[in-house]
């Protein structure tokens, strides 16, 4: 899954020595020259709030975004569409642990990015925030919500902080499987029962648009692309993955026979792009803000899940430190 | 009331026999058992291994990068042992 435009602005601070000064244009340099950085080489204190923020957001995503999808574990039509959407939830939560790591490895504690998520502090993914009424969403989370996912993370693969690449190389090879048993599910109901395919249309029809949304503002209204440009952690604005993503799934959507939710939406012949209608920031920055359909109901989720969890995690922490007394006792 | 904190491993997997195991990632566990079974869960999903290593992040000693340099200067200047220095005629075969 994905983190859209979770670069959140950050106020400037300048270095204040010469030195740090002088440290600072050697990393630009060592950046620019597309050398990686790792977690005990020397980095800008900017750079590293702005990776901790963004890649513990990222990793929020991934775990918030195993509910829409858990919704539907129990009802999936069929074991086999069951076994697949357990490992598809299962590996949501295996990417958001990868990226918990690797935001570890800059000195944040997964506790505390956990407890950010937890109080309301940290932002996640706001395509998380609608329902999945029917199984076609399912379908369509997989075709549309991870085919964006996948447009955005493929550039980070080449990020230049080394574990936030690896995590990202490794997240890659296994979304590929979650974008095609998605178009399979919308493939099935399309080719099924004139209610079957009504239901694949809705469910484009619901996920379309905040799809588009999933890669953040526009290229005008991003306030926080230039540090991340040129410390090679974002390759591609906002504006030119969306138009890639436009135009690598319309064509998807012809051959399913679905009609993409947007009248404005055309093929321009001289650029060969489609171009499309207008994106509801409002409403992008409406769910942002908290009030999405499902925000309360997520966050909720996520807190009962921690809780209840509290006991095994104790239970573990007490009999590691038992095993710890007893066999310090028995080597004395 | 604050969780605690459980400590962190690496993790290193021998993708098959006669290969070496590889560093993979990490993980949080409160035991090395749990961090074995958290570490298959994680890494091979997918058949990635045969072999899992793990180790207590905190017994990993490294190098610093900023005295890299330093650490690695005695092999700059050395390059009579790559075999490429030494000029051999080209009638010379199987050397």
């Amino acid at each position: 899954m994905y983190a859209q435009a979770l670069d959140q602005p950050e106020g400037h601070r300048e270095c204040a020595s010469a030195d740090g000064a002088a440290l600072e244009a050697r990393f630009l340099s060592r950046v620019a020259s597309e050398q990686k950085v790792e977690p005990k080489d020397w980095m800008p204190e900017r750079y590293r709030r702005t990776l901790i923020r963004q890649i513990s957001q990222h990793a929020h995503s991934e775990i918030v975004g195993m509910l829409p999808e858990g919704n539907w574990i129990t009802r999936a039509p069929s074991l086999k569409r069951k076994a697949i959407l357990m490992a598809k939830v299962q590996d949501e939560g295996g990417h958001g642990a990868y990226l918990y790591a690797a935001a570890e490895t800059l000195g944040a504690a997964r506790e505390d990015l956990i407890e950010q998520l937890l109080s309301g502090a940290a932002k996640y993914s706001s395509i998380f925030n609608y329902p999945t009424p029917t199984w076609a969403d399912v379908g369509a989370i997989g075709w549309l919500v991870d085919g964006a996912a996948i447009m955005n993370q493929i550039p980070l693969c080449r990020c230049s902080y080394g574990p936030y690449a690896r995590a990202m190389v490794r997240i890659c090879k296994e979304e590929s499987f979650h974008q095609r048993q998605g178009f399979e599910i919308m493939l099935t109901l399309a080719r099924g029962t004139p209610e079957q395919r009504r239901m694949a249309q809705e469910a484009l029809n619901r996920w379309w648009w905040p799809s588009l949304m999933m890669f953040g503002p526009g290229d005008a209204d991003s306030k926080h692309t230039a540090d991340s440009v040129r410390w090679k952690i974002k390759r591609f604005t906002n504006d030119e993955l969306r138009q890639k993503f436009v135009d690598f799934t319309v064509p998807q959507a012809q051959f399913l026979g679905l009609k993409v939710p947007d009248p404005e939406l055309r093929l321009d012949e001289a650029s060969g792009h489609y171009r499309f209608g207008a994106i509801d920031w409002a409403e992008f920055n409406e769910v942002l803000r908290g009030n999405g359909p499902c925000n309360r109901e997520r966050l909720a989720a996520r807190r009962e899940a921690h809780e209840s969890g509290r006991w095994v995690r104790e239970a573990a922490a007490a009999y590691a430190e038992k095993q710890r007394a007893r066999t310090s006792a028995a080597a004395a | 009331m604050s969780d605690p904190r459980s400590p962190l491993w690496e993790v290193f997997v021998r993708p098959r026999s006669g290969l070496e195991h590889k560093h993979a990632g990490s993980v949080h566990a409160t035991d090395a058992r749990m961090a074995l079974e958290h570490a298959r869960d994680l890494y091979t999903r997918r058949g990635e291994g045969v072999s899992l290593w793990v180790v207590r992040s905190s017994d990993i000693v490294a190098s610093d990068p900023a005295e890299a340099d330093e650490l690695f200067e005695p092999a700059r200047d050395k390059i009579y042992r790559h075999p490429t220095f030494y000029e051999i005629p080209e009638e010379v075969k199987t050397l």
